[in-house]
């Protein structure tokens, strides 16, 4: 009994864990599509990126994974910025293949480049010695690893959610993601909201990126390897809904865990099933306001 | 012994959400009838031609084409009873021919949509049907012409041939003289005039010159809700009306 | 006075230039052209028979997809679906049914069909974004399905299907090591997919699917049930997808997880963005540039291969979105009206 409680509970952490760095990446994209519609399959190159900056800090032994994090995130906001600035500017004005296969392209580039510099094999950033063990009660262990990320990204998720009740950026963001014409009608600077939250959104990507080389390893094919899951999310949440992407991240991360272990035999089948299910269900996502 | 009207819009309303874009509306087309829905921008009167055609489902009230409910009924289905629209921005295919586009229009009528072989200009149906049609229209010389290529006035036309061609029981037109030259104008009011006489016909309209020649009974629409509907002499001599309208001619 | 023989004319005139706006996508000699250029170069291939063969079975897959993104505006970033289902469905009926080839197309055609036919009336009621993501969701489902373990006895999981045998075509030409046989087979396949794609873009089933992409509102209005239509697209680009999945199988002799995989719905759309959507030569061009390209360039730098493919599909999008068929309708028109002057 108490292990099948054990077995449960690490489950559950497990599945949370994966979950919370899903939602973190999932923020910059559902702003994305939900706000400027814009189909960008780069997002999840850009938390590859920050990966990857901030394994090349560690590495270099002058960091520890605490200093590097906000480096790491700093660096990917600024690349993000750039290429908002540039790149993106030409993904804006195609319609909506031409995004596809514009974005697709960028993340092929991303991808030849990690390999370049990075080479083909898997790296993880390395975590200090407390973070390696775990919480036991009894029978029952819970990776402090994993905690970790559940309490830095709930806290994020806190951030972000007061920032977007509270302030008055955060106002405009939600007329934004509301509505945007009726927004840019009563005065929003939309573009700019955009582009703020854009770079903002890369960042965040890059903190799930940065915290979850464990157990999302570094490779060059990162950046398609979790394109499909994170869209799921971003899918069944409903475009521009960061509460959908939180709670369709929980729910997907759940199944996905709980699938694997007590149904080996369908493998990830179950969870893609359960997607196409909820799509078919609601189109708009699962957890979309039914607003205009 | 009276045969059920073409149109009957029943008590229709339509909110969208808190907004109250159709209250209470209800219409009679009879058959044969040329009935005017008039009104100031925004009044409601797309929308409510939207909820006959089947692009929006109305919120209360009930909807009936030649006596059959059609108020749940697929927008295509209703073109199978016999409706056909026209939009306020000309709704064609843009980067088809006109002639294909007419081809279309035939090809639908007669349930060719469905066939996977064969040559679409092979069939008669679709190419004798469509070369009469863009005769009578004077449209002949434009047949291989993309309507991207055309200009506005010309779509329009094309638009009203491509109703046409299906030949429909009743017909929505909505402000089909917008934008429209004055010459252009006068051509659309004899082609109007020349439609055969069993045909139904729901024009939305500011044109008032053309209203008045076209039509029989005029509805007003105004924030929704009708104001006063009635025959042509009614509703000229009607002050309210003229309230609405700031002089009956402001379309040049 | 116009006598009726006069007026016999005159209608004969007006019905030839109502059907001279309808003649765009009859079939013409141009047609052959790829396969007389394809026949040709068999006796120059020596060597690169296989990369031949390979590239018509892009050929006919890019057609299949060209089909449903660029004649019905479907954008389906899953086609590898149908791809897979056929492959799988060749192989499993030459281990278990029959080794004859023919056969074991039809047998894949029908998977693909049939594939069409429950995912799209499910998929196609659905526009925008969602449809982008349904289509990938229910290709990866299906490519996690057949990596499942339970399914392993019959997809082979991780290993695949191997070990089958492939009859003589037509009880005759067998198929060597040289891979002689398999070109020309891959040939007539080829040949059978893009003369059925262009009989169906001729067809009147054909110009309701353009309309459907022009204005699919119109197309209700004018009483046509879009989503049947496009479900039916659906089911015959899936069978064309299943018949190239199915001639990869039997030429190849092999089928793994990476013929559910995205990479070929990726390539086979930066095939199509190559040399240009709605026009089918633009699938053929575009594979053939693909395909040769990236078999020579990855041999030699597979990664910076994959740069060069990104920084292509940027420029590509950004400068020529109608690939290399559009730049030659360009260049055709702006000759054409320097003439015109």
């Amino acid at each position: 009994m108490l292990k099948l409680a054990a077995t449960f509970v690490a489950l559950l952490v497990d599945g949370v864990a994966y979950a919370m760095i899903l939602f973190l990446m999932s923020v910059g994209l559902t702003i994305t599509l939900g706000v400027m519609r814009i189909a960008n399959l780069a997002h999840c190159a850009f938390a590859m990126i920050g990966g990857y900056m901030a394994f090349a800090l560690v590495s270099s032994g002058y960091f520890s994974l605490f200093t590097a994090l906000p480096l790491a995130v700093a660096g990917t906001m600024i690349l993000g910025a750039l290429a908002e600035r540039s790149v993106y500017r030409w993904v804006y004005t195609t319609g909506q293949l031409g995004q596809i296969l514009m974005t697709l392209g960028l993340v092929f580039i991303v991808v030849a480049t990690g390999n370049l510099f990075f080479g083909s094999n898997l790296h993880a950033i390395g975590l200090p010695d407390w973070l390696n063990g775990s919480f036991s009660w009894d029978a029952i262990a819970i990776s402090a690893y994993r905690t970790f990320i559940i309490a830095v990204s709930v806290a994020i998720a806190l951030v972000c959610w007061a920032i977007l009740e509270f302030t008055d950026f955060g106002a405009r963001l939600r007329a934004a993601v509301d509505n945007p014409r009726m927004a840019r009608c009563i005065g929003i600077d939309v573009p700019r909201v955009f582009s703020i939250t854009f770079s903002v959104g890369c960042g965040l990507a890059a903190a799930a990126g940065v915290l979850g080389t464990q157990i999302m390893p570094l490779e060059p094919w990162y950046a398609f390897e979790y394109l499909v899951p994170l869209l799921m999310v971003v899918a069944v949440g409903g475009l521009g809904s960061l509460k959908g992407s939180f709670y369709a991240a929980l729910m997907l991360g759940i199944i996905d865990t709980f699938g694997r272990y007590y149904l080996p035999a369908a493998g990830a089948f179950v969870i893609y099933l359960a997607v196409v299910a909820l799509l078919l269900w609601r189109p708009q996502g699962v957890f979309a306001r039914a607003s205009a | 012994m009276s045969e059920a009207p073409a149109l009957a819009i029943e008590n229709v309303s339509k909110n969208f959400g808190g907004l109250r874009v159709a209250r209470d509306v209800s219409l009679n087309l009879p058959v044969g009838a040329r009935h005017a829905l008039i009104g100031p921008n925004g009044a409601g009167k797309t929308t409510l031609v939207h909820m006959v055609s089947g692009l929006l489902p109305p919120s209360a009230g009930t909807l009936r084409l030649g006596g059959v409910d059609i108020t749940h009924m697929a927008a295509e289905r209703r073109v199978g009873l016999g409706l056909a629209r026209t939009f306020q921005i000309s709704s064609l295919f843009p980067h088809l021919t006109v002639a294909e586009n007419i081809g279309l229009a035939f090809e639908a009528k007669h349930g060719l949509d469905r066939r996977i072989w064969g040559n679409t200009a092979k069939h008669a149906e679709i190419v004798d049907g469509a070369a009469a049609l863009l005769q009578k229209l004077g449209l002949l010389e434009l047949a291989a012409r993309r309507i991207v290529d055309l200009p506005y006035g010309q779509r329009r036309l094309v638009e009203i041939a491509l109703v046409l061609a299906l030949e429909p029981k009743t017909l929505l037109l909505d402000e089909p003289a917008a934008g429209l030259a004055a010459a252009e104008r006068g051509a659309l009011l004899d082609l109007l005039l020349r439609m055969p006489e069993g045909l139904s016909i729901l024009v939305i309209e500011h044109d008032m010159s053309l209203v008045f020649r076209l039509a029989q009974r005029i509805t007003v629409l105004v924030e929704g809700a009708i104001l006063i509907e009635g025959t042509v002499g009614e509703i000229r001599a009607d002050p309210r009306v003229r309230d609405i309208y700031l002089g009956s001619r402001h379309h040049g | 006075m116009t006598t009726p023989a006069d007026q016999q004319v005159a209608d004969r005139q007006v019905i030839e230039t109502t059907r001279a706006g309808f003649s765009r996508h009859v079939f013409s000699w141009l047609d052959l052209l790829p396969f007389v250029f394809a026949a040709l170069v068999y006796f120059f291939l020596g060597r690169y028979l296989a990369l031949g063969t390979q590239v018509m079975i892009q050929i006919a897959f890019a057609l299949s997809l060209d089909l449903a993104l660029g004649y019905g505006g479907i954008d389906s970033l899953g086609h590898v679906a149908f791809f897979g289902m056929g492959a799988y469905a060749a192989g499993l009926f030459a281990l278990y049914v029959s080794s004859e080839p023919i056969s074991g197309l039809a047998a894949a055609a029908v998977l693909g069909a049939i594939t069409g036919l429950i995912t799209g009336p499910l998929v196609l009621r659905t526009r925008g974004l969602t449809l982008v993501m349904l289509t990938l969701a229910v290709a990866t489902m299906l490519q996690e399905l057949a990596n499942a373990s339970a399914m392993k006895p019959i997809t082979g999981g991780a290993d695949g299907l191997f070990g089958f045998k492939i009859a003589p075509v037509f009880g005759v030409f067998s198929f060597d090591l040289r891979g002689h046989t398999g070109y020309w087979y891959a040939l007539g396949v080829v040949a059978f997919v893009f003369f059925t794609c262009k009989a169906v873009v001729n067809s009147p089933f054909g110009l309701a699917i353009r309309g459907i992409r022009e204005n699919p509102v119109r197309m209700r209005m004018l009483g046509v049930n879009v989503t049947a239509r496009l479900v039916t697209l659906y089911c015959i680009s899936g069978a064309l997808a299943g018949i190239a999945g199915g001639l990869s199988a039997q030429v190849t002799k092999l089928v793994g997880l990476d013929s559910l995989g995205f990479l070929l719905s990726g390539n086979a759309l930066v095939m199509l963005i190559l040399g240009g959507t709605g026009n089918l030569y633009g699938a053929i061009i575009g594979a053939i540039i693909f395909v040769v390209l990236s078999d020579r360039a990855a041999a030699i730098d597979p990664f910076n291969w994959l740069f060069a493919i990104g920084a292509v599909l940027v420029l590509a999008v950004r400068f020529a979105p109608q690939g290399v068929v559009g730049l030659i309708e360009q260049a055709w028109r702006r000759q054409r009206m320097r003439r015109a002057r």
